[in-house]
């Protein structure tokens, strides 16, 4: 293993956009990577020309370099398109970073996009990853459930007690989305609209699930050493650090569903990188991948925001409110935005991003320091993590 | 002298009130009792291998050298249903295998075959299976009384718990029943005709020339399994022969299972032989298109045989089916909305092939440096990531339990909800499967489960087979 210190401070962020995520039955997905890297470029004062190598991060929604190439007008720069699942956003701006801080180019994009409403689908393919098509049917939600029932079951919850926990981390989501603009969802909901709402999986209910959307974000990094030529207030990578399990939940029988061992991993590797020891103390916020309200709960233990077993306590205290210890989702998450796949990561570092620089506007907290985002893609049993940490 | 070594059978767990399909249509038909259906997933093949697996039950499959699949409902007109079975029993790849399709005598034909086969020194074990799925025009009689069913006898020179006496075979070119290559739904002439000018001038006459060619009278006759299509003419058959009806005609199922053509006389042998007695002299008639007699004798071993599941053990495990409408939907008879998901995905026939060994027959791996069995292979093991150091290891045969579900309303499914299921074995080893034939209220972490061999998708013409769980059956 390299030096702990990996990736802190070497690489700055000196300018983010991020488009409205909803049902964009207007825009194309060259209409989003458009305008989301307009604002971007606005937001660092350079010019298209300035950007030497751009990354694209997306699900389904483009294949090659051209896909940012063709919208954008990229004149003959290397562009790389990354996929990671849910975390391929952040793969995007991770090797974005990788490229500055190697020296070998000064100014690189990275966008995150996703045009999924064109599908007309319910929830989201599964990834058939057999062609022989032998495996079972299932759905995300489907797969998430089983995480639910069993934790419940594992730490003396009761069906009802533990349905009303994780309902009241999609509240709390909800609440915030109200607060932001570029949110899909805006609305309040209460816990009892989240427990009477129809199951799509139980204990899943429809507020227990982020939604199918369109959408797309976009970052450009320098070198940190150069941050301060570009504005006062460049934002710092402290830890870019993507875990990956090789789907022994699938074939172990000892994986009990109450945990992902690759959001441990990538957390403790991310906290090493970033110097952190305790993270409950030092983070200030996190935008966690609330993909389903149970995800969400299970990730703040194993992040360490909670300990394992407890997050009911704190999920119940406020801790993870705007107004609470470490405020979880301040922009209303998946849930209040939806889930547009490539673009999340890049949607999560942007509210990051604009609350460190004191612009969130309805939903800034007092003083930030550091800010955590988290993607997990794939399901209990199998999955790719990324835990990026940014910072003053 | 070739004898049966082992029988098994497989109905399927859903039944159908034949007064709700009765109601259904506002019909004036007055056939009671129920029908056996097939589930969405469930088609010849598969009840085929439920059958086998039964039989099979504590006999080393390297016994068969030959598997046959009998059926007039085989889910391909062209393409081999017995080899999906021996693939999905594990059978080595020198096994002969052969189809017997077409004709209600399709499973007493290939008892025939078999004992001819094993008489003559040509094989030592033949695994005959037999499976219906037919299907009659809705708002008819046949739809009433058709069910679905599979036997399965293992035919060999050693280890007989029944020794087949000899058989005599006669042909008649008829028409009672039928279905051409381009028909859905079996067609038939009249019964008085079918009756008067078949039935009656083939199986009685035939079934006296068999007793007399063994020297046995009717008196003799502990059971006699006999296809017939209703059981008014079977009653009329017994007798014309001069048998005792309540007391050695074998329950012919049509109450609690129905008519399951070519697969009848061979799953009412089966009843028979979970009730025999050694000593006991036994007829099996199979008709159509002619008619085939077999004499019985069974042998003190019948008693070694007895713990199969068979007819009795399926017939008491049962779930009804709410209404007519879900067999409609689930033999695909209308065309219905289809739900806002993906379509299939194009069927690779290369991956179909090269999964075959354990995709058909579920076998993975057993690390030979951890001793962890996984599935599906793997080349670098889960628990040690030793590098291709496993030996094959068959997960069809052990014990599992379900570690967690859940029920999934979102996925895609014919029968929501789709209930996915974490199923740990007890030797070692996880499997995610779909869980079926269950009432989604009664599953339970913690509950013991089995695998089943069920049809998974069906695209471009191909049927795609795979595993599923389900709670124990019985």
């Amino acid at each position: 293993m390299g030096s702990i210190k990996g990736i802190r401070d070497k690489v700055a962020i000196i300018g983010m956009g991020c488009t409205k995520f909803g049902e964009h039955w207007d825009k194309n997905k060259n209409d989003l990577i458009f305008e989301a890297t307009k604002e971007a470029l606005e937001d660092a004062k350079i010019e298209t020309k300035d950007i030497e190598a751009a990354w694209a991060g997306t699900w389904v929604s483009g294949f090659d370099g051209r896909c940012l190439a063709d919208p954008l007008k990229l004149q003959y720069i290397p562009v790389t398109r990354v996929e990671n699942a849910c975390a391929s956003g952040s793969d995007a701006f991770r090797n974005a970073c990788y490229a500055v801080a190697s020296g070998a180019y000064d100014i690189c994009l990275a966008v995150g996009f996703e045009k999924l409403k064109d599908s007309g689908w319910a929830g989201l393919p599964d990834q058939q990853s057999l062609p022989s098509n032998r495996y079972p049917d299932r759905t995300a939600p489907g797969m998430f459930a089983l995480m639910a029932t069993v934790y419940f079951s594992k730490y003396g919850l009761s069906p009802e007690e533990g349905k009303r926990t994780i309902g009241m981390v999609s509240v709390k989501s909800h609440h915030n989305g109200t607060l932001n603009p570029k949110a899909h969802l805006k609305r309040e909901v209460t816990i009892e609209q989240v427990m009477n709402a129809p199951i799509v999986a139980w204990p899943l209910g429809l507020f227990d699930c982020c939604g199918v959307s369109d959408g797309a974000a976009a970052a450009i990094v320098v070198p940190a050493d150069m941050a301060k030529n570009f504005r006062a207030d460049p934002i710092y990578v402290k830890a870019l650090q993507i875990s990956v399990c090789p789907s022994e939940g699938e074939l172990r029988s000892d994986y009990d569903f109450t945990q992902v061992k690759a959001t441990v991993r990538a957390g403790e590797a991310a906290y090493a990188e970033a110097g952190i020891k305790n993270p409950r103390e030092e983070i200030s916020m996190a935008e966690l991948h609330d993909c389903f309200s149970i995800t969400e709960a299970v990730t703040c233990e194993d992040l360490r925001f909670s300990p394992r077993g407890k997050v009911k306590e704190d999920i119940e205290s406020g801790f993870f409110e705007l107004t609470g210890g470490l405020p979880v989702q301040p922009d209303g998450g998946l849930k209040s935005f939806g889930h547009p796949i490539g673009a999340s990561g890049l949607r999560m570092l942007y509210e990051m991003y604009l609350q460190l620089q004191g612009r969130a506007d309805k939903r800034q907290l007092k003083d930030p320091k550091l800010g955590l985002t988290h993607n997990l893609g794939g399901i209990p049993i199998s999955n790719t993590v990324s835990v990026l940490i940014i910072g003053l | 002298m070739a004898g049966i070594a082992s029988y098994g059978a497989y109905i399927p767990l859903y039944r159908l009130n034949r007064p709700d399909i009765q109601k259904a249509w506002d019909s004036m038909l007055p056939i009671p009792g129920e029908k056996a259906v097939a589930s969405h997933d469930e088609d010849s093949i598969t009840m085929a291998v439920a059958a086998a697996r039964d039989c099979m039950t504590g006999i080393d499959l390297q016994r068969i050298d030959r598997l046959y699949f009998a059926s007039t409902t085989s889910p391909y007109k062209e393409k081999q249903a017995a080899s999906v079975v021996a693939g999905a029993l594990g059978l080595s790849k020198e096994t002969l295998t052969m189809d017997f399709a077409g004709s209600l005598r399709a499973g007493t034909n290939a008892l025939r075959a078999a004992v001819d086969a094993v008489q003559s020194g040509s094989a030592e074990g033949v695994l005959v299976t037999c499976a219906e799925t037919r299907l009659g025009a809705p708002n008819g009689d046949k739809e009433m009384s058709f069910g679905d069913g599979a036997a399965a006898v293992l035919v060999a020179n050693s280890g007989v718990a029944v020794d087949i006496v000899g058989s005599v075979s006669v042909f008649q070119e008829f028409h009672d029943m039928w279905r051409s290559d381009k028909d859905t739904f079996v067609r038939f002439w009249e019964e008085r005709f079918v009756r008067e000018a078949g039935y009656i001038r083939v199986v009685p006459p035939t079934v006296a020339v068999a007793l007399q060619k063994y020297n046995l009278t009717t008196g003799d006759i502990a059971k006699a399994a006999i296809y017939a299509p209703d059981p008014r003419l079977l009653g009329m058959a017994a007798g014309k022969m001069g048998f005792e009806p309540m007391a050695q005609i074998q329950d012919p199922l049509y109450m609690t299972v129905g008519n399951t053509g070519s697969a009848l006389s061979l799953m009412m042998l089966v009843a028979a032989l979970e009730d025999a007695k050694a000593g006991d002299n036994l007829l099996c008639v199979g008709y159509g298109d002619g008619c085939d007699v077999f004499v019985m004798k069974v042998t003190e071993d019948i008693e070694r045989i007895k713990d199969r599941r068979g007819i009795k053990r399926h017939l008491a495990s049962k779930r009804m089916i709410p209404n007519y409408l879900k067999y409609v939907q689930w033999r695909g008879l209308m065309e219905t909305q289809p739900p806002p998901r993906p379509p299939l995905n194009h069927i690779s026939v290369p991956a179909l092939w090269r999964d075959m060994d354990w995709g058909l027959s579920l076998h993975g791996v057993k690390c030979k440096s951890c001793g962890t069995p996984q599935y599906p292979p793997q080349r670098v093991c889960v628990i040690c990531q030793a590098q291709d150091n496993f030996e094959p290891y068959n997960f069809a045969d052990k014990k599992a339990t379900l570690t967690t579900f859940s029920h999934d309303n979102l996925a895609a499914s014919i029968d929501p909800p789709t209930t996915i299921a974490a199923v740990d074995f007890e030797e070692g080893g996880r499997i995610i499967f779909n869980m079926v034939d269950r009432d989604p209220q009664e599953v339970k972490t913690g509950m013991s489960v089995e695998v089943s061999f069920r049809k998974v998708h069906f695209f471009e013409g191909i049927h795609n087979y795979w595993w599923k769980c389900t709670p124990l059956r019985c």
